[in-house]
């Protein structure tokens, strides 16, 4: 059976049998692969915790005709066991590793995706940010990267220049008078300078924002995220916010 | 398919843990050659751990009283409770003879990507528990991957305040175990945890 060797980050597992796992990963050149790690629970098994949640991993499998066998594991990052450690930042974890796996596809490349994920959890761990804004600035890049970039200056309708008071979801963002749907929702003004600084990566004003605001703008990643995924992210309910 | 009660047995046997079809198929077969005697051994058993076993009111484990037998016994310590994922890590614990206190199971461990937080947990009948004034020790046995980790972690937040000691379960090498093959997670924990050899 034809083997392969990739870069992946552990994304979810499940119980599989007596002894194994079935390991959800996401991998730099393939894609999302799903594989059978034998005798992983057990407590001498030679892959330890390099398969949990989180971890950064040097992996080769084979390919089975429904699921991949893993042969061997290298860890590149331990990110998962720093971020356990701190309750909040594991929450946030979570729930990035549920968006990544419900916006990749199986054996479809999706290197973006992977690099934005991965430096998202190497942020985690360095606890150098809010767990709750690392959690943001990556769902907003996700959707970007997925082709679901929200406008938080121009009009998303009509490109008119911004700034503009409404929010539609639907719409994709910042809503010009003239375009905004019934229902829309009036963010403050900082709240947009929030959304735009996280998903441009302008930490020093994301680190400055003051709490109403960041939570107003989870508010709209999330009902953003959950209208664009068509279906709800679970742990998002779990995520813990300062 | 098969005619009728077989198949019946084979769907309902289908339906356990880790049992396929095939299975299913050769322990209803097995069955069916088996003596009446065996086959209404197996029924009764069935019948009564459904009829006579259920849950202590105090620690959560399985039992066939109010309280399990480990609650129930005064010769244990009931300053110390040790705090389990499930009623098999009690065996488990129970297996090394090393701990006399009494348990805690949680019903699981914290994992919001399958939707369970602290609020599906029996952490509000812990912290019950402790509010009585006896406990002394709170010793965190949740498993050690990820997951146990994180909810070792909330549960040490949380009983910071209560005026307990809090200790969770040391992580480091397998006796019988070489080390080139050890993570480095688990590698890393058994340095943190070294401790002084007295000659």
């Amino acid at each position: 059976m034809p083997l392969y060797r990739d870069e992946a980050i552990v994304l979810r597992t499940h119980k599989l049998g007596e002894a194994d796992r079935i390991i959800t990963m996401l991998t730099r050149t393939r894609g999302r692969v799903r594989a059978v790690a034998k005798g992983v629970r057990r407590t001498k098994s030679r892959f330890g915790s390099r398969l949990e949640p989180g971890m950064v991993i040097d992996v080769q499998c084979y390919e089975g005709r429904n699921l991949d066998t893993v042969t061997q594991v290298e860890t590149l990052a331990s990110y998962g066991d720093a971020i356990s450690r701190d309750y909040a930042a594991w929450t946030a974890a979570s729930a990035m590793l549920e968006t990544a796996i419900q916006l990749s596809e199986e054996h479809e490349p999706q290197t973006q995706q992977y690099l934005l994920l991965a430096g998202a959890l190497r942020a985690l761990s360095e606890r150098g940010h809010d767990p709750s804004l690392v959690l943001d600035a990556f769902l907003l890049r996700s959707l970007a990267v997925a082709g679901w970039a929200p406008s938080f200056h121009d009009c998303a309708r009509c490109g008119a220049d911004g700034p503009h008071r409404a929010f539609n979801v639907q719409s994709g963002g910042a809503v010009c008078p003239l375009c905004r749907p019934p229902g829309s929702s009036a963010p403050a003004p900082e709240t947009f300078a929030l959304l735009a600084a996280l998903l441009s990566g302008d930490w020093d004003l994301a680190d400055a924002s003051d709490e109403r605001h960041r939570r107003q703008g989870s508010g709209l990643v999330a009902a953003f995220l959950q209208w664009h995924l068509e279906r709800g992210v679970r742990s998002l309910r779990l995520v813990e916010r300062a | 398919m098969y005619e009728g009660a077989v198949q019946d047995l084979i769907d309902e046997l289908g339906r356990l843990p880790g049992v396929g079809p095939k299975s299913a198929q050769r322990i209803a077969f097995h069955l069916l050659q088996a003596d009446a005697e065996d086959v209404t051994r197996l029924v009764t058993a069935l019948t009564e751990v459904k009829a006579k076993v259920r849950f202590c009111d105090q620690c959560g484990n399985v039992a066939q009283a109010e309280r399990c037998r480990i609650c129930a016994d005064s010769r244990r310590d009931h300053t110390s409770i040790c705090v389990v994922e499930e009623p098999k890590d009690v065996v488990a614990i129970e297996r090394t003879r090393e701990f006399r206190g009494t348990y805690h199971v949680l019903g699981g461990a914290i994992s919001p990507i399958d939707g369970v937080g602290p609020d599906d947990l029996r952490v509000r009948e812990l912290m019950q528990r402790l509010a009585s004034g006896e406990v002394q020790e709170v010793i965190i046995a949740t498993d050690p991957n990820l997951e146990g980790e994180a909810t070792a972690t909330y549960l040490s937040r949380l009983l910071r305040d209560v005026g307990v000691t809090v200790t969770r379960l040391a992580s480091g090498l397998p006796v019988g175990g070489d080390l080139e093959y050890a993570d480095e997670v688990t590698l890393g924990r058994a340095f943190e945890g070294r401790r002084r050899v007295d000659a």
